[in-house]
């Protein structure tokens, strides 16, 4: 062992110092001779026979010195970098060749890392937490109310996490924090800020450690605690400069004194994990004896046990659930959970985090497989043509010698070179894309400002590397090898066999080419037309010329009542003055935005109805403004909310079509009385139905109350415009400055915006698979252009001689075109046959669409016709234009 | 070229390049190799160059020195020398080269009847 380990390790140092071991031996076998002549002499040979003698015993100096070389050194090295050198001399002397293939490569290669990076990054890697695996994501199976039924009460919290013993820890956050919940005073003019509120133990259930100080303690969560809050590390510099002496000091959030505690780590990205597309700035303990009487406000998260298994975990959540209650003060509270359809459903973090986007991403990734396959396709079939032109050259080596083994060995390392390059190139375009993809903030992705090229994106670039060299260099170094010697070294070129050969190859090459780009363009369009279905979704609202933004009021008062007659002074004076703005056409509040996070209360009854178990569920409740419904531009059957609907008034509500339908099917729901929130509410008007939790699904229910009637949570001011929506929100934020000081610079974001960022995840896959769908169009037409263009070259002196003998440019012409089509139908067939059987798997994706969409299997299939007709066109055109007499002179 | 001289099976003449050495001492490769012709009796066909392939082997395992010295006639050559773990290596190989013999021996002079013995 160790010997062979010494001998290894010498054969190196030889293998780099050739030189002075090689005169070491020379003079070694010199002296050797010398022995040999010398012994010879005292025999009593001539000298010349002597030396002759002496050099028969020797055998051949060449070649023991080529065996001495081969035992100390790395023989197969030595070859090896002969073949390289080689293939870079080769590569050298065709420069547009070379150009061509590692360009074909790079855009392969470099796409699929590029996707192999988001891959990974979202779907393979455990989420950025130390023992991720053992993180759980505990809610009930989804339901139609919104985050209200996919939360939890505190006490459900303490309860759940008291009699569960699958956990190291159990913790949660609060499930309702919209973006710019808070206001930072204190740093110039009033800021926005984002802040979520969490559990104690979060961050140590999650494995965080801070930066800079410490993390919150559990006591911090309950009682009189003092303020205090965790900023995020992006937070920290971006606000205070990365202030060194930031923990321990004061900041004025919402007009309160917080102390800072800590700093958390820059790899800490709260939206990236749980809420994508979003940025937090700092964090606040959630006091649970304060939120107790708030209902389910908290999203669960847990540490199981090392070595408890999920459904270990599930099977004890199914004896706890039944137990929980939804608040102790009040016993039939208790049980509630178990009845919201099974209660509990345990997922990993991981799982509820990427799993929803599994489906795409693998997608997404057989796109992209797909495009590097073309290329590999389209870089055999360029090898092949050059296979064509070089063919003497490798006749010519087998003739001196060279067994077949080592020519596919030379062409598979010119393979491995060209590919190396476009690896090395396609990893700089990886790299680009995928720094410019971890900045897209507004890209609803989860764990996206985290992509980065890592070690395993390395890896893969090389494994795709390797494996593509390999895919295109094999077959044509094989079909090279196998040439025939004579045929090949015969002065006039490829026989008219061998030629015809080549080119069945390459057209059965082209034609698996097409079909591929075919399967990939047929996903595309179907992906397309979803998307542009899910942009024709009538969400019962306009995004178009509205734009929203928070505003801060104070309705202090000392009674419910008092307090709701404040707000609705106002919100009345806000309203009528920013309506009086130039170009404003409506203005109205509501607490929660459309597509953001919202609620349900309770389950409302038509008064002196009554409804099956299970028949009822709450609708997503929004509490609004007189001017809102115009200014989201709903459709409103009824009256408005009025000003006048005060708190001592008739209590009114809004409900949606749907609600209405099954409220009281058949009749005119308004003028009827709901029993909501309480008490009898009196129907005024009927909204069509909006997309309020989601664009793709199901609209649900929603209920409306009037801001003068109900507590609103948070106040967003929705504007419609006649003008650009961005043009006036300078004079927006004027206006709410001067009605109150303390109007932070709040975002003024368009409607649109919101829609886009819900639409973004599908707009992200559809924009991929799009760009490789046309990079397939692209790699297939340059394969057709490729091999027509080269059967004309060829033919060059036929098509001379037909149109000597009376054939029309026109004809010719037709013939090549004839070639180009029937090669690009029978891919088109094959291929369109394929995306039958495929597109099945994509369905789920689709939205609208069916997978066997016939207007896009006809557009697409038109498309790639076309696609092909015009790069058979340009070589058709070439062929009509041949001079016979040129043609027939020139060989 | 009247009968045909012993192929050299693989490995052998690394062991007789030892065994060489052990018994002789110090000594270069032309000695090496007229020692070897003598002692075969001229009967193994041995191109003398092969014996420097041999000898960097066993060199580069460590099982043999060399050093450039003066032979007696006052002519420079390298001098090759045997050293502990060759001499381990050669009792090894030799034992095992032995029992090879050994057996072949009794394997190829079993006659019809003995077969079964």
């Amino acid at each position: 062992m160790i010997d062979s380990l010494r001998q290894t390790w010498q054969r190196l140092r030889a293998f780099f110092g050739k030189a002075p071991l090689d005169r070491d031996v020379d003079a070694e076998m010199a002296s050797h001779l010398d022995f040999a002549i010398e012994e010879n002499l005292q025999r009593g040979m001539t000298p010349e026979e002597a030396r002759r003698q002496a050099l028969i015993r020797f055998g051949g100096v060449m070649q023991a010195k080529e065996q001495h070389r081969e035992t100390r050194g790395l023989p197969w090295v030595d070859v090896l970098m002969q073949d390289l050198r080689y293939s870079l001399r080769t590569l050298r002397k065709d420069r547009g060749f070379t150009l061509v293939a590692v360009l074909i490569l790079a855009l392969g290669i470099g796409a699929n890392v590029a996707v192999f990076s988001v891959v990974n990054t979202i779907l393979l890697r455990p989420l950025p937490f130390p023992q991720a695996q053992r993180l759980v994501w505990i809610a009930p199976p989804p339901q139609k109310c919104g985050l209200s039924c996919a939360t939890y009460s505190a006490d459900a919290y303490e309860e759940f996490k008291q009699q569960s013993h699958a956990y190291e820890d159990v913790t949660g956050y609060e499930a309702f924090t919209s973006p710019d919940n808070l206001r930072l005073t204190g740093h110039g003019e009033p800021q926005p800020v984002t802040g979520i509120e969490v559990i104690g133990n979060f961050f140590h259930v999650l494995g965080v450690e801070p930066e800079r100080g410490r993390l919150f303690t559990m006591d911090e969560s309950r009682g009189n605690a003092r303020p205090v809050a965790l900023l995020t590390y992006a937070y920290w510099k971006r606000q205070f400069a990365g202030d060194q002496t930031i923990v321990g000091e004061s900041i004025d959030l919402n007009g309160k004194p917080v102390t800072v505690v800590g700093v958390l780590p820059e790899s800490f990205d709260f939206g990236a994990v749980f809420s994508p597309g979003s940025k937090v700035d700092l964090f606040v303990p959630l006091n649970l004896d304060v939120e107790r009487s708030w209902g389910n406000i908290v999203t669960m998260v847990g540490r199981m046990k090392p070595g408890v298994a999920l459904g270990q975990a599930q099977a004890e959540a199914n004896m706890v659930v039944p137990h929980l209650c939804w608040s102790v003060k009040y016993p039939q509270s208790c049980g509630s959970y178990a009845g919201r359809d099974g209660g509990m459903e345990l997922r990993t973090l991981k799982d509820y985090v990427s799993g929803r986007l599994r489906r795409s991403l693998i997608v997404l990734w057989a796109a992209v497989g797909a495009i590097l396959l073309i290329a590999c396709v389209n870089l055999s079939n360029l090898l092949l043509a050059r296979a064509a032109s070089r063919s003497k050259e490798f006749a010519m080596r087998t003739a001196l010698g060279a067994t077949r083994g080592r020519i596919v060995r030379q062409l598979l390392i010119e393979s491995l070179v060209l590919s190396t390059a476009g690896a090395v190139l396609g990893l700089g375009f990886a790299a680009a894309v995928v720094a410019w993809l971890a900045h897209q903030g507004s890209l609803a992705l989860p764990l996206l400002s985290t992509l980065h090229v890592d070690g395993a994106a390395m890896g893969w670039t090389v494994l795709i590397a390797v494996t593509a060299a390999f895919l295109f260099g094999l077959m044509p170094g094989l079909r090279m090898a196998s040439g025939q010697l004579q045929e090949a070294l015969k002065d006039s070129g490829p026989g008219a066999s061998s030629a015809r050969r080549h080119e069945r190859v390459r057209a059965v090459l082209v034609v698996s080419e097409v079909a591929l780009a075919c399967v990939l363009l047929v996903c595309a369009g179907l992906l397309m037309r979803s998307f542009l279905k899910v942009l024709d979704i009538d969400l019962g609202f306009q995004p178009d010329h509205a734009a929203s933004i928070k505003v801060e009021y104070d309705d202090d008062a000392p009674t419910q009542e008092a307090s709701a007659l404040k707000r609705g002074a106002i919100f009345q004076q806000i309203i009528s003055r920013v309506s009086a703005l130039p170009g404003v056409e409506a203005a109205g509040f509501v607490d929660f935005l459309p597509l953001g996070r919202n609620r349900a209360w309770g389950t409302p009854v038509p008064k002196g109805k009554t409804f099956p178990e299970g028949a009822l569920h709450g609708p997503l409740v929004y509490v609004v403004s007189p001017g809102y419904i115009r200014a989201m531009g709903m459709r409103l059957k009824g009256r408005d909310f009025a000003w006048s609907d005060g708190p001592k008034s008739e209590r009114v509500v809004l409900i949606n079509a749907s609600a209405a339908r099954v409220y009281w099917p058949g009749e005119d729901a308004v003028g009827r009385i709901l029993v909501a929130s309480g008490g009898d509410c009196r129907v005024v008007g009927v909204v069509d139905d909006i997309h309020a939790d989601s664009v793709e699904g199901d609209p649900g229910w929603q209920i409306y109350y009037p801001i003068t009637q109900q507590n609103p949570d948070d106040a967003q001011l929705v504007i419609r415009s006649s003008v650009a929506p961005a043009s006036l929100a300078g004079s927006v934020l004027r206006t709410l400055r001067e009605l109150n000081r303390n109007q932070p610079a709040a975002e003024f974001r368009p409607i649109g915006a919101i829609v886009q960022r819900a639409n973004s995840p599908r707009q992200f896959f559809v924009l991929l698979v799009g760009c490789f769908a046309g990079l397939g169009l692209l790699l297939a037409s340059l394969g057709i252009y490729g091999v027509i263009s080269y059967s004309v070259t060829q033919q060059t002196k036929e098509i001379g001689i037909r149109m000597a003998l009376g054939a029309t440019a026109g004809r010719v012409q037709l013939g090549v075109i004839r070639r180009t089509l029937s090669l690009a139908l029978i891919g088109i067939v094959a291929g369109g046959l394929v995306s039958l059987g495929l597109s099945r798997l994509i369905a789920s994706l689709l939205f609208g669409t069916e997978p066997t969409d016939p207007t896009t299997f006809a557009a697409m299939t038109v498309l790639l016709a076309l696609v092909a007709f015009v790069a058979g066109y340009l070589p058709a055109r070439r062929a009509s234009r041949i001079d016979p007499l040129v043609a027939l002179r020139t060989n | 070229m009247g009968e045909s001289k012993l192929d050299l099976l693989q490995g052998t003449l690394d062991l007789m390049v030892l065994q060489t050495l052990a018994a002789m001492g110090a000594q270069h490769g032309y000695g090496i190799a007229r020692r070897i012709e003598q002692v075969s009796g001229d009967e193994v066909l041995l191109n003398q160059g092969t014996i420097y392939a041999s000898l960097v082997r066993l060199q580069q395992r460590g099982w043999i020195s060399a050093k450039w010295g003066t032979s007696e006639n006052n002519r420079k050559a390298k001098f090759y020398e045997i050293t502990r773990r060759g001499r381990k290596q050669l009792a090894d190989d030799a034992a095992y080269w032995q029992r090879l013999a050994g057996v072949m021996g009794r394997v190829l002079a079993m006659d019809k009847q003995g077969g079964d013995r």
